[in-house]
């Protein structure tokens, strides 16, 4: 009998406490800001998730210890999506029910469309490091979404924009490698080609590997096209455009991230001069993201994984855009978000009206003198 | 009919045709004499141009003359895949002679990856630039646009190689045991041919012209790589069965055809199927000639 009462006071005692802290809890929620993480922080593709905690956890110690957003502390809230759509709908749940005020993620394209109705409804604001899946921003469905990571489309886009209005090519020769890389960058250059309204000759496939690539250099030759765009990697590029000079030609050559590399100009030598490909931006030299670099090597011994840069610049995007707007409201922070400019490790960017990145993604470079130069 | 379109596709075809044609031939010249299909043949091919290539660097940091290092470097390339067809040969064909000849077979495709995988680990996984050691000749400048210069030493160096083996073969007291040890070996030891010497010989001469071969394409394309054998060799395997395996003038034959075939699918259809209708063509010329366009019936054998 005793021992029982003792047990019931026990309980309330704990009750009690555990009511205080709940209470107490929502009343410290008032005073801090409250940034989501969620993605991939567990399973296959962990790694391409536990980044973006890190970045958060690095910035939020930062801008805590100056002071936190609008004389707030900055609370993270870490939830793991495992990069499952049927996974990130609960997760996405969980974060808006603890009152999140903005969320950085998720990581997989698939897991960030199925959260990113749950945050509209919510109007929430979301911003992805990784999730490059086109639609996302360019469909419209989602004005809640952000991303600081250029989309599939953009190198194709970026393509045909430079071979149309920079080089002012009206008809074109699209020749790829029939892989997934090649093929795959060669339909979205010729989509937008022919939205461009270039008239796209030939389209064509090339066998990697193979001993001589005339045939297919005297057709495009014989197709009297202003430009070749290439989708694929350096080996075959070098081939090609190879035996193109060597036929006289003087068609313009183009290619993507997959020639863009040092070994395409070694072996193709004096023949790569003047080549265009498409890369991303040079951040390397960018002082924050040398900055963000050290930091997280002095705080968990290491070097940063992968989207590291992309979860720093979106985790200090979102803040300083809550910053600017004097409040976490919804229309506010999206106003911020695309009228103000962030100094980020990916460069000074703001969002444009779909929700993609200004400033950041991929650029032109041709070959000068042994070198892949950046064209501005 | 656009005639100049047509001329440019047929040199193509032509210039791939000979490149095909120098590996077919060491592939049909031992398969006529010991019928074994030397899948380290295509191995051979990339040594001779690794060892051009490094050849070529070296006497080109030694700051000698254009017209010497192609020719030394030929030569030591030659010499070089020479040796390695014939150690080859002792090593991996020798001692199972007298085997089942699937047991060669397999012998054979062991000794291609470990050629494959060897270059790779002594050399390197990476694309090598190659230098292009065929200057582009001035007298030819108003053609260029049509046939390059590396083009045109292609044709040529093929067509030399084809009639010097031509001679060797039918006029020599060499190339007459050779066509007696194809006929029976048993036979030709009888009446004093030295049979495992003319074997080697063989597989020398097939690996000098590989090497040539491989000297003269990665100077056209200008790159090589430790994998670049695997599909020359399939290509010049297909173009020595579809001329006749065992058959000189065959195995050119089928590389041009293979050439062709290729160039004008391309030119004229799409270069998407390229290897798929040269295959389809290669079984309908099976299907009509079973051993090849000038393959001689195999029960003449007894």
């Amino acid at each position: 009998m005793m021992k029982n009462s003792f047990g019931r006071v026990l309980i309330s005692i704990v009750l009690s406490v555990f009511m205080c802290l709940l209470i107490s809890g929502s009343t410290f929620a008032a005073d801090t800001i409250k940034l989501g993480v969620a993605g991939a922080h567990s399973g296959d593709l962990a790694s391409y998730g536990i980044p973006s905690i890190k970045a958060a956890e690095l910035v939020v110690k930062d801008i805590n210890a100056k002071g936190g957003v609008l004389g707030k502390k900055v609370e993270l809230l870490t939830e793991d999506d495992a990069c499952k759509p049927e996974v990130a709908t609960n997760t996405a749940t969980k974060l808006v029910s603890q009152g999140v005020d903005v969320v950085l993620g998720h990581i997989c394209s698939g897991a960030t469309k199925a959260a990113l109705g749950i945050y509209k409804d919510s109007k929430i604001i979301c911003m992805s490091p990784s999730a490059t899946n086109t639609d996302l921003t360019l469909s419209g469905d989602y004005p809640n979404f952000y991303r600081t990571i250029a989309y599939d489309d953009a190198q194709a886009q970026l393509q045909v924009k430079f071979a149309t209005e920079t080089l002012k090519v009206k008809s074109a020769a699209i020749l790829h490698d029939k892989g997934d890389y090649g093929k795959g960058a060669a339909e979205l250059a010729k989509k937008y080609a022919e939205q461009a309204g270039v008239d796209v000759k030939l389209f064509e496939g090339v066998t990697p590997g193979a001993v001589d690539y005339s045939a297919i250099v005297q057709k495009v030759k014989r197709a009297e096209v202003d430009a070749v765009i290439w989708g694929g990697y350096h080996p075959e590029a070098s081939k090609i455009i190879t035996l193109m000079k060597k036929e006289r030609m003087e068609t313009k050559f183009i290619g993507a991230d997959g020639v863009k590399d040092d070994t395409f100009i070694k072996v193709a030598g004096k023949y790569a001069e003047g080549v265009y490909a498409t890369g991303p931006m040079d951040v390397s030299q960018n002082p924050l993201a040398i900055a963000a670099k050290k930091a997280h090597q002095e705080a968990y011994g290491s070097d940063p994984g992968a989207f590291f840069d992309s979860a720093y610049a979106a985790a200090l995007a979102l803040l300083n855009a809550i910053e600017k707007a004097g409040s976490t409201d919804y229309d506010a922070v999206s106003k911020a978000l695309k009228t103000e400019y962030v100094d980020t490790p990916l460069g000074k960017i703001s969002f444009d009206e779909n929700g993609d990145a200004i400033g950041i993604g991929f650029s032109v470079y041709q070959v000068e003198n042994g070198a892949f130069k950046e064209l501005k | 009919m656009d005639w100049e379109y047509l001329l440019d596709l047929f040199l193509g075809g032509l210039t791939r045709g000979s490149i095909y044609a120098l590996i077919a031939l060491g592939y049909t010249m031992v398969y006529g004499i010991i019928e074994l299909i030397n899948f380290a043949h295509g191995e051979i091919y990339m040594i001779g141009a690794f060892t051009a290539l490094i050849v070529a660097s070296v006497l080109g940091l030694m700051g000698m003359n254009h017209i010497v290092i192609i020719i030394l470097a030929s030569v030591i390339a030659i010499i070089y895949s020479a040796a390695y067809g014939f150690t080859v040969e002792k090593i991996a064909y020798k001692p199972l002679r007298q085997a089942p000849r699937l047991s060669a077979l397999i012998s054979a495709i062991g000794m291609s990856l470990f050629l494959q995988n060897y270059v790779l680990l002594a050399q390197t996984s990476n694309f090598l630039p190659f230098p292009s050691l065929i200057p582009d000749f001035d007298f030819w400048e108003p053609y260029a646009h049509i046939l390059t210069s590396q083009e045109l030493v292609i044709l040529i160096t093929t067509a030399v190689v084809m009639i010097l083996l031509t001679f060797l073969i039918k006029f020599t007291r060499t190339g007459k045991a050779m066509r007696a040890t194809a006929q029976d070996k048993v036979m030709a030891a009888l009446v004093g041919i030295d049979v495992n010497r003319i074997i080697s010989t063989t597989f020398v001469v097939g690996s000098a012209t590989a090497a040539i071969g491989g000297v003269l394409i990665a100077s056209h394309i200008g790159q090589i790589n430790f994998y670049m054998g695997f599909i020359a060799g399939i290509k010049a395997f297909v173009a020595a069965v579809m001329g006749g395996i065992g058959s000189i003038p065959g195995a050119v034959l089928g590389s041009l055809v293979l050439g062709w075939t290729e160039s004008f699918f391309t030119g004229y259809i799409s270069s998407d199927y390229e290897d798929v209708f040269a295959f389809l063509f290669l079984v309908v010329i099976l299907i009509f000639r079973p051993s090849g366009i000038l393959g001689r019936s195999e029960t003449q054998k007894v």
